[in-house]
């Protein structure tokens, strides 16, 4: 391109003129060449630099869905079987019924055991009849009323000594697998691998380009797909912590099953992570301020949160939705991290799921690219 | 194209650059010697940003041509960044990491350079190596631009407003930095508006206005070029009786007079004689004098008669 090779004999000061043109240079001190010195590590060193020294994001990664799933699964745990209130009006009938431990027996005044009964408060008055008989009022519509009255005469009648001819006994079935909590965990780790994609992506690249940070990186030699590139590698290497304290909590505390091969989980993991990493590039591509940032993050996540099965099935929604809904990323990942851990479903049967993940990451990543605007 | 002289490093011929309906550089023509610091030197909106930015190569001119070290930017561009040091205005880095960290991340998008320690003693940020961004003084923030722009050990380097914003004791610390890397053999182009700046740092000033260079010269020569060596500003009469102007100008060794919210300026050639005939003349007019002061006359000053605006009017 230019003709000059020749170094000008101008000084100025202590210290020649330093020479033009393109040749290599030489006169400076070489840079070491070891791995930390690597662009591509410095600038993934400072995604995590800037993440763990932020703690309401350590709080929204980690704590937020601990806390959440511990909240639900707490509500929603499965309750030992109800205990029924009665009432009766003489101790004689008061011991006999005392004996099923699923009654609890009330001893009351009549009138106040008929106000009682009136008002709900106990689902059936057992009362003396004629000639040693009892009388049971309750309300046989109603199916409290019902297993009050089988269970209160089972024990009047076993209390008077009637024997069963059949001997019988019970196991009880609580299995792991089928309660809400099981469905819970799978739902807010998609939930989660969503939320700190995009948020995670989206916040540091639209402050970057706010505060012209962004800007003065590309006035460095950097090359541009490093930058990027370290996002993707920084947001790999939090999921194995984040997915880690998630599913250690659920399996842990709630004894949630792992089905599925853990292997083809840390895949699902993986791919969910990139396809939403490529989501949240393209929602931070243009947008130069965090509250334009933040609106279109809320725009594209809130009806995921939705609509996609994470705290009750998507099935709810009518049919005519169903496709749409399946094709939304949130969903297919939820639906394949769920058929892993609870069903123990193989790479096969959730390769419509992964086909929508891949097709999200596909459209968004190049697009985004195009997009992007670095100054 | 023309062929280049060797101690050009840099070379602008016909620089143009629209921004919607907004002209910020209007057929532009710069050259910067190398090894000189250069100052583009003029009101916000001059069109020095612009300017400098398309030489660094991150604006692109609608027309025009820039040479830099002898490299282009459309052939030469991975050669030309690692060669080039590069403050922008503005620029805040990130709060949560520390001095020592920044400056490593910056050093690795070069390929040479001296260690990130010797950087940050290079701008007397030693004690504060361990310390995060956002906990610096505005003067330290700028400091580190400053290191940032010289992890590559640039052999041209470009300071768009080093020092705006600055308190006085900041902004002379950070001239007195910007002088010892001129003593490197290093090319500096800065931009500034104030005028102090450019007389204190630069070689070689070109003066902007509206997207154009107005005047060029070493600073001396454009303060010699109004043909004015003295200022004398002053205010008399209070509020009752203002003095008569065209008599000021008609005294000897008097350029100009300009009234400007209750003080009035002149220029005069020889102060020793304009002086005593300004105080005779208000003696004459019944005019008590309650303010006099005298200056050598500024790029400001210069700025001032070429344009008739001050260069820090918004």
């Amino acid at each position: 391109m230019s003709d000059i090779t020749a170094v000008p004999e101008i000084r100025r000061g202590e210290a020649a003129v330093r020479p033009l043109g393109p040749a290599p240079r030489d006169g400076g001190t070489a840079r070491e060449n070891g791995l930390g010195a690597h662009a591509l590590v410095q600038l993934t060193l400072t995604r995590f630099r800037e993440f763990l020294r932020e703690p309401e994001a350590l709080f929204w990664v980690f704590i937020f869905p601990i806390l959440l799933a511990a909240g639900l699964g707490l509500a929603f745990r499965n309750r030992p079987a109800e205990v029924l209130k009665i009432a009766t009006v003489t101790p004689e009938l008061a011991r006999s019924l005392r004996q099923d431990k699923l009654l609890d027996v009330q001893q009351l005044s009549v009138p106040a055991a008929e106000e009682a009964l009136r008002t709900g408060k106990v689902a059936l008055l057992a009362e003396p009849g004629l000639d040693g008989s009892v009388v049971y009022d309750f309300d046989n519509t109603n199916p409290e009323g019902r297993t009050a009255h089988m269970l209160a005469d089972r024990a009047v009648q076993r209390a008077a000594g009637r024997v069963d001819p059949v001997k019988t006994s019970d196991r009880l079935m609580r299995e792991p697998g089928s309660r809400y909590i099981d469905f819970l965990i799978p739902g807010l780790l998609g939930m989660n691998l969503m939320g700190s994609a995009i948020w995670g992506m989206g916040f540091a690249i639209v402050d970057a380009r706010r505060r012209k940070l962004m800007k003065r990186l590309i006035a460095t030699p950097m090359p541009r797909h490093y930058y990027l590139l370290s996002f993707l590698l920084s947001r790999l290497v939090m999921l194995v912590i984040e997915v880690g304290f998630l599913l250690s909590f659920g399996i842990f505390v709630f004894k949630v099953p792992m089905r599925g091969s853990p292997a083809d989980l840390a895949l699902l993991c993986v791919v969910t992570s990139l396809s939403f990493g490529a989501l949240g590039l393209l929602i931070a591509s243009r947008a130069r301020t965090i509250e334009a940032a933040s609106g279109l993050m809320n725009l594209v996540m809130m009806p995921m949160w939705i609509v996609s099965g994470v705290f009750f099935s998507a099935q709810r929604f009518p049919d005519m939705l169903q496709p749409v809904i399946k094709a939304l990323p949130l969903t297919a990942a939820i639906d394949a991290l769920r058929a892993n851990m609870l069903q123990g479903a193989g790479l096969a049967q959730v390769s419509g799921q992964l086909m929508v993940l891949a097709a999200w990451l596909v459209v968004c990543f190049p697009v985004a690219l195009k997009l992007f605007r670095w100054r | 194209m023309l062929a280049s002289t060797p101690t050009a490093a840099l070379r602008v011929r016909n620089l143009r650059k629209t921004f919607k309906d907004v002209v910020a550089v209007d057929g532009l023509e710069l050259e910067v010697r190398a090894g000189e610091c250069f100052g583009l030197l003029g009101p916000n909106g001059a069109g020095k940003t612009t300017t400098i930015e398309i030489c660094e190569g991150l604006t692109e001119p609608d027309s025009g041509d820039v040479e830099l070290l002898g490299m282009r930017w459309k052939s030469d561009a991975a050669d030309l960044r690692q060669r080039l040091g590069i403050q922008l205005q503005e620029t805040q880095l990130a709060d949560k990491v520390t001095v020592l960290e920044t400056i490593r991340l910056f050093s690795s998008f070069f390929r040479q350079g001296p260690p990130p320690a010797e950087v940050i003693a290079l701008v007397q940020l030693e004690e504060k190596a361990n310390a995060r961004v956002g906990g610096l003084s505005g003067g330290q923030k700028q400091r580190l631009a400053l290191a940032c722009a010289l992890v590559g050990d640039p052999d041209f380097l470009f300071l768009d407003e080093p020092t705006t914003g600055l308190d006085p004791q900041a902004r002379r610390q950070l001239w007195e930095l910007i002088e010892r890397f001129k003593l490197q053999g290093r090319t500096i182009l800065l931009t500034t508006h104030y005028m102090d700046e450019a007389e204190q740092l630069c070689d070689r000033v070109a003066i902007m206005d509206h997207g154009k260079v107005i005047a060029l010269g070493t600073p001396r020569e454009l303060i010699t070029s109004i043909g004015v060596e003295h200022m004398v500003e002053f205010s008399a009469g209070g509020a009752g009786k203002a003095p008569e102007i065209a008599a000021l100008r008609r005294m000897e060794g008097v350029r100009d007079v300009r009234a400007e919210n209750g003080t009035i300026q002149m220029q005069v050639t020889a102060l020793h004689r304009a002086v005593p005939a300004l105080l005779d003349e208000l003696e004459r007019q019944g005019v008590p004098l309650t303010e006099l002061r005298t200056h050598s006359a500024t790029l400001e000053d210069v700025f001032v008669t070429l344009t008739g605006r001050h260069l820090r009017d918004e």
